[in-house]
């Protein structure tokens, strides 16, 4: 057995240390927002945070969170994220949706880190995050404007 | 309502019936395959099917069903707002559910050929409004008033003289009592609350929060997963397996063999199936399977295209033809011929191929899934695994992406097969490498292209012929009949040519293949719109004017090429070092149009600026077609510059998205979006429509930055010699 936190929860697990973290959140703790999109850190579909920090979670050996506070996004309830939350809604962000969990979970970490980001900010910090309904233009502006409405 | 539906309905609340059978059978996409099987319930209004899509119970509240998956195309908003506008509820007061190809739900239960709205926009208005003029009789006869008196706002008949109310939930009971008006009064469209406005989709806040369920989140008690293992030469036999070291793997409960069933196409795999996906990928890694490849892996991309290059050189089936082109071609002043290639592409939604199937006792079946085809899954699986329609229970969840790869349930085939098998309920997930290497693709088009102009250099005579294999992936094909979907859309052109000639030279594949987001329109676009670009080059002629000169009618193509002038600022110059290129397209789905400007960079060139306009017709809700035509210039973009799917020894030689790359943000063009809803000769398609004509103006874009004529997808942005 493996002791997770997850969302300041801790998650008693049987997982094999070599299981990636997704699949113990999704398969194991039940929480499914946190999305399987490729299994090779390509796509960005499973982004969670660990300890603050955006993380592909099929590529993260659970073993490797063990001890670590673990957010999947049931559990960003902060200004920031709220903001972003917000901001996706007003200008129509998603379409399929299922990217855009871990779209968020990227988003959040950029704006923690720069409160203003320019286009080529968010360009570098939501690449690794793909999105196949091309919903990229309107990510940009939801960027922005949830850093205005964080001001 | 008839008798026997006013029988059916003795209950508290009121149920309105699709008023015409004939509304919600016509003019479907049946070219996919998946969905040709849609039964006809005929079009006599005496014998049309219960369709309870609206319910309303006596405490007020109106649930919709959505009888069209939401795949990211915005259907969980346009198709309950055709029905709320007329019944006059606001879309924040009602609910919403989604169906799971139930019979008493109508034959219509897909979504396919951006036909959702184009081919409801009447009759689903027309439930909404009979469900409001019942309401407000059952108001009046209450009243023992004239219902001219009477009127509908917010779930409330009101009446005029005196200003008394009453809330629908209270008039429901008395409502379905009434005879539906067969031809309730339709709301003109200038007193539209809903329809026509920029209204936020109700899927978006379920989508932001990580609550918004897709197939691939379904969970039952007992739930198993599977990982299945499928040969990665296409057209092989499963000979044998050892299982031996899977059953070792922690976790592991079974090893099964199940078949893929893609139309003609089947193929058997074996299955691990485990407490846990992650057991299941482990134990596959472990199996050892003898594969007999029957041949196959020999067959790789660059002896098939050549293949091909050799099959244009037949004359094939007309699929139409004007004029005399043979004698107009060979005797014009200009000829121009030109070949060109497109690639076969993956679908490559986010969300991979999934399925929770529970066989149970008694021939039972339950699913849960991402699907485009809840209708004929119903339909088909009933009869292929022998279980009545009213014991299989079919639950559609929000499919995360669907491009066409959904109309097809061979991933769902695999699932139920397992369950029956090992008698538990197994959800199947495919690996983004099955996924990617397995198909269904979109399959390789090749077009011979020829034209010629008179001495003022207009154009007289234009031949498209399309070097294909064919959707239904048949190897005896009749080769004197043209196949429409694989020439979809090059004879549908409004421009006014002499002499024409469009024709189509199967040639047969052996990999499976799939209607892809645009079918066969998002290839021979690029061929025919890239061709009259340089009929254009060739007359010395601005493409824009060269084509406008051959639209002396009015149409929706003039129309729209006026508006894409227009908003592009087409005539003004642009900076040293850029250039600008047009293309539009029409076809079963809709129309659109692209201008877009380049600049050379370094090698290559950079997207400046994408002008699109889609003309629609009408319009439902424009903030979301805006949405739908950023999308598709990212697909199209993707389809035009990234690598695509090749094969090499049988199998496909790419795997994830390291090798199969979709653009990212970072190569995401500005893309501006103007909407045509004018009318229109009929309501067009949202979802489709703006990738054909994208790789055309991109192309001619660069061909005018940099003089470089680019025939064949996909191409490196970064370097155009």
């Amino acid at each position: 057995m493996i002791t997770l936190n997850i969302n300041n929860t801790p998650y008693q697990v049987d997982a094999s240390s070599d299981m990636p973290l997704l699949w113990a959140i999704r398969d194991m703790v039940g929480l499914t927002g946190t999305k399987f999109g490729c299994g090779i850190a390509q796509c960005g579909a499973c982004t969670v945070h660990v300890d603050g920090k955006p993380v592909r979670s099929c590529s993260f050996p659970v073993a490797a969170a063990v001890g670590k506070k673990i957010t999947t996004i049931e559990g960003m309830k902060d200004k920031i994220t709220e903001a972003i939350q917000n901001a996706w809604v007003e200008l129509q962000v998603p379409q399929c949706g299922y990217c855009q969990s871990g779209q968020i979970m990227s988003a959040t970490a950029l704006l923690k880190a720069k409160p203003n980001p320019t286009d080529a900010d968010i360009d570098a910090a939501m690449q690794g995050n793909l999105c196949r309904c091309g919903t990229y233009q309107r990510i940009r502006s939801a960027i922005h404007r949830a850093a205005d409405m964080i001001k | 309502m008839n008798q026997q539906n006013s029988q059916i309905n003795r209950r508290n609340f009121l149920r309105l019936t699709s008023l015409t059978g004939a509304g919600l059978v016509m003019g479907l996409g049946v070219k996919a395959d998946g969905v040709s099987v849609i039964e006809n319930l005929g079009t006599s209004t005496a014998s049309f099917e219960l369709s309870p899509l609206v319910m309303i119970d006596q405490t007020g509240l109106v649930t919709i069903f959505n009888t069209k998956p939401e795949i990211g195309q915005g259907t969980y908003q346009s198709i309950p707002a055709l029905i709320a506008e007329e019944l006059e509820v606001a879309m924040d007061k009602i609910v919403i559910k989604q169906t799971g190809g139930e019979k008493k739900y109508g034959p219509a239960q897909f979504v396919g050929g951006s036909s959702s709205v184009r081919t409801n926009y009447t009759n689903l208005r027309k439930v909404g409004a009979a469900a409001k003029e019942m309401l407000v009789k059952a108001a009046s006869n209450s009243w023992n008033v004239p219902v001219s008196e009477c009127y509908a706002e917010n779930a409330t008949v009101i009446h005029r003289p005196s200003g008394k109310k009453m809330g629908y939930g209270e008039l429901a009971e008395v409502a379905s009592k009434l005879e539906a008006p067969k031809n309730p009064t339709l709301k003109d469209a200038k007193d539209f609350k809903i329809l026509g406005k920029s209204a936020p989709r109700p899927d978006v806040p379920m989508k932001v929060n990580g609550t918004a369920k897709f197939g691939i989140d379904a969970s039952v008690p007992g739930m198993v997963y599977a990982s299945i293992e499928r040969c990665k030469v296409f057209g092989s036999k499963l000979v044998s397996f050892d299982a031996t070291a899977a059953k070792k793997v922690k976790g592991v409960i079974a090893v099964e063999t199940c078949e893929r069933i893609h139309g003609i196409y089947k193929s058997e795999g074996v299955a691990v199936i485990a407490e846990n996906y992650w057991a299941a990928v482990q134990g596959r890694k472990a199996l050892v399977v003898k594969w007999d490849h029957q041949g196959n892996d020999a067959f790789n991309s660059k002896d098939y295209e050549q293949s091909l290059r050799e099959a244009a050189k037949k004359e094939g089936a007309i699929e139409h033809q004007q004029g005399n082109f043979d004698k107009a071609f060979a005797e014009a002043p200009t000829q121009l011929t030109a070949f060109y290639e497109t690639p076969v592409v993956s679908h490559s939604p986010i969300e991979p191929m999934n399925c929770l199937a529970s066989w149970q006792e008694g021939n039972k079946l339950e699913i849960w899934t991402s699907t485009q085809v809840p209708g004929s899954v119903v339909n088909d699986f009933s009869k292929t695994y022998g279980v009545k329609q009213e014991d299989l229970k079919l639950n559609v969840l929000f499919n995360g992406g669907g491009f066409g790869r959904r109309l097809y349930p061979d991933y769902i085939h695999e699932a139920v097969q397992l369950s029956k098998k090992v008698g538990k309920p197994v959800k199947s997930i495919w690996s983004r490498e099955d996924d990617t290497q397995q198909g269904p693709f979109r399959p390789l088009t090749f077009s011979a292209m020829k034209g010629a102009l008179d001495a003022n250099g207009k154009a007289i005579a234009f031949q498209h012929k399309v070097i294909s294999p064919t959707l239904d992936m048949k190897k005896d094909y009749d080769v004197t009949k043209a196949d429409g979907t694989m020439t979809e859309g090059i004879s549908e052109q409004k421009y006014e040519i002499e002499h024409m000639k469009n024709s189509y030279v199967h040639h047969y594949v052996h990999i499976p293949l799939a209607a892809w987001r645009a079918v066969t329109s998002t290839t021979l676009a690029f061929s025919h719109e890239c061709f009259l670009d340089e009929m254009a080059v060739a007359a010395k002629k601005d493409p824009m004017a060269f084509r406008l000169e051959m639209l002396t009618k009015e149409s929706d193509t003039k129309q729209l090429l006026n508006k894409l002038k227009e908003v592009s600022n087409w005539d003004k110059k642009l900076p040293a070092g850029w250039g600008r290129g047009v293309a539009q397209y029409e076809f079963f789905a809709g129309q659109a149009g692209f201008v877009i400007e380049v600049s050379k960079k370094g090698t290559g060139v950079k997207i400046e600026k994408v002008y699109a306009v889609i003309d629609l017709g009408t319009v439902v809700n424009p903030d979301n077609t805006r949405a739908q035509v950023e999308g598709s210039a990212v697909m199209a973009l993707t389809a035009a510059i990234k690598g695509g799917i090749t094969f090499d020894k049988g199998a496909t030689v790419q795997s994830n998205f390291h090798n199969n790359p979709l653009v990212r943000i970072n190569e995401m063009p500005k893309v501006e979006v103007h909407i045509l809803a004018n009318g229109g000769s009929r309501i067009k398609g949202v979802g489709e429509p703006g990738l054909p004509p994208f790789a055309p103006a991109l192309c001619n874009a660069i061909f005018a930055a940099t003089g470089k004529r680019i025939r064949r997808l996909p191409f490196d942005i970064n370097k155009i010699a």
